[in-house]
């Protein structure tokens, strides 16, 4: 039998620290998306809530915590981040399993939001975009899923063959940042 | 140029990929003829002012838009989901 070793998407990349600001590989679990069939959506939500212990997300946000979490990811659809999806969500909605497909990292420090300004052509500050809050958009050239999360952080989703270009991206704007000093 | 997208807010233009006039809400019957289906594949309406288009928020959501602009001014006017504008 061949002997396979499990590679993270950011593996040999992260983590890594510019000036004050870290960013690191999260280990996310399972990832499913889950898109609510027509009509569905309060029916969905209840199940989300009973098997997982969060609602279904309105667009632009997240819910749920660092265990389990549902990210609004698009126009009638969410990614269920973490659990296993419980069976009977198949009820109300399309589930497709995303795990190892997308490259998950997390940045944080003082001086993160500037760093995702020199990227991301929307205002992510906390005024605008608080803990809770999630959004899909660009980041640089390529699309992306950013959420704030605990303590401020942002847990950034980018497709896994484009592991590379996201941690590239952010280490160049985290060295622009720190230069400023 | 901005967007304002019912699901995501407000949002640059460099997001969104343009598809054209928004004709393709009301597709001819299959039986409809000739002139029906030569109407709406190559016929447009190119006026200088109001027009209805589909956009389709690329680089956000993912939803098709049905937005209303005026091509003099490039004055956004009301943008809808295109999944809710078909009747
Ligand atoms: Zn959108």
């Amino acid at each position: 039998m061949v002997e396979l070793v499990a590679r993270t998407p950011c593996a040999g990349l992260l983590p890594l620290r510019v000036g004050a600001v870290l960013l690191d590989e999260v280990a996310p679990g399972a990832l499913t998306s889950v898109s609510p069939y027509k009509g569905q959506a309060e029916a969905l939500s209840k199940v989300l809530q009973a098997a997982h212990g969060m609602g279904f997300p309105a667009p632009s946000r997240a819910t749920g915590d660092r265990q389990a979490r549902a990210i609004w990811f698009g126009h009638g659809q969410a990614m269920l981040v973490g659990p296993a999806p419980d069976p009977a969500l198949a009820d109300h909605a399309a589930l497709t399993d995303q795990s190892d497909a997308w490259a998950a990292v997390r940045l944080h420090g003082p001086g993160a939001e500037d760093v995702l300004a020199r990227l991301v052509p929307v205002d992510l500050r906390a005024g605008s975009f608080p803990e809770g809050h999630s959004m899909r958009s660009l980041l640089f050239h390529m699309t992306a899923s950013i959420t704030r999360i605990e303590d401020g952080a942002f847990l950034i989703l980018a497709f896994r063959s484009m592991a590379a270009t996201l941690v590239h991206d952010l280490q160049t704007a985290m060295e622009a940042v720190a230069a400023r000093g | 140029m901005r967007i304002p997208c019912p699901l995501c807010g407000t949002r640059d233009r460099r997001e969104f990929w343009y598809r054209g006039a928004a004709v393709d809400l009301e597709r001819p019957a299959p039986d409809a003829g000739v002139e029906a289906w030569d109407d709406f594949v190559y016929l447009r309406e190119n006026p200088a002012g109001p027009t209805r288009e589909l956009w389709y928020h690329e680089g956000g959501c993912g939803a098709w838009l049905v937005v209303e602009r005026d091509t003099v001014t490039h004055e956004i006017g009301r943008v809808a989901l295109a999944s809710e504008e078909r009747s």
